[in-house]
């Protein structure tokens, strides 16, 4: 590992990111902060979706003709995706706050385990967006 | 010497208010979120009228109005939690408050329009 240069203290002033090697927990780690932003932004998005089609009949046909098109499929993908990913690592952060997996094996195999669990949902909600 | 100012920009008294409110917001919208997507899931092709009886509850609209504010307040921790670890002045230099507070200025306009975004949508003009 690469630290900067230390104070007079022995403890590292901090840590440069971009010349790291990142194992996995590291890197859900921070897919959770990515999809976190994604989900934040991607809100208008779904909010704008749900104003619309609660706004009335013709509203609702139109948020179902948009739907219809690819790249608003994608978006829409994208953003679930970033919910469902952010949802299944969520949930083990709680876990982690309870007490379970918290060891360095045991976070290995939670980080293994959000990424399988959030790939097959994200396939999941793609069958269903298209 | 160097006086260190913490928590200005934080939503609640300290670290620990803010690692509660995050949990507690993050369950809040855990259930939401599970709870529509099981109802998408029973309800496939749904009509318009299914989906505005459904938003048309009191239950759905409680459950919707505290899904947006555990939004809101989730969303400013994680933003605030983004912010002050990668747009430090390690990152940007002496511009680092400046682009910070520009940054959390930005969430805190897009987490309010959200929540009167809601209500509106919620309960119509």
């Amino acid at each position: 590992m690469n630290w900067l240069p230390v104070k007079d203290d022995n403890r590292p002033v901090n840590l440069d990111l971009t010349k790291f090697h990142f194992p996995l927990p590291a890197i859900t780690s921070i897919l959770h902060r990515i999809s976190g932003v994604l989900i934040f932004v991607g809100t208008a998005v779904l909010m704008w979706l749900l104003a619309e089609s609660l706004s009335s009949e013709e509203g609702f046909q139109r948020v179902g003709e948009w739907l219809q098109s690819p790249i608003v499929k994608f978006i829409v993908w994208g953003i679930l995706s970033g919910l469902l990913y952010h949802l299944i690592a969520g949930l083990r952060h709680l876990l982690m706050d309870a007490g379970i997996g918290e060891s360095l094996e045991g976070g290995r195999r939670g980080a293994m385990l959000i990424i399988v669990l959030s790939v097959i949902s994200i396939l999941i909600a793609g069958v269903w967006v298209w | 010497m160097v006086s260190r100012v913490s928590g200005a920009t934080n939503l609640g008294r300290n670290g620990l208010h803010d690692w509660v409110i995050q949990r507690f917001s993050a369950i809040v919208l855990a259930v939401y979120t599970l709870g529509l997507l099981g109802w998408f899931s029973v309800n496939p092709d749904f009509s318009y009228g299914a989906w505005r009886g459904l938003f048309d509850t009191t239950w759905m609209k409680i459950a919707t109005l505290a899904a947006i504010i555990s939004l809101c307040a989730h969303a400013w921790i994680g933003m605030w939690t983004i912010a002050t670890d990668y747009l430090t002045s390690l990152a940007l230099g002496k511009a680092a408050t400046f682009v910070r507070l520009l940054f959390q200025a930005g969430c805190v306009i897009l987490i309010f329009t959200y929540l009167v975004w809601g209500v509106q949508i919620l309960w119509g003009l």
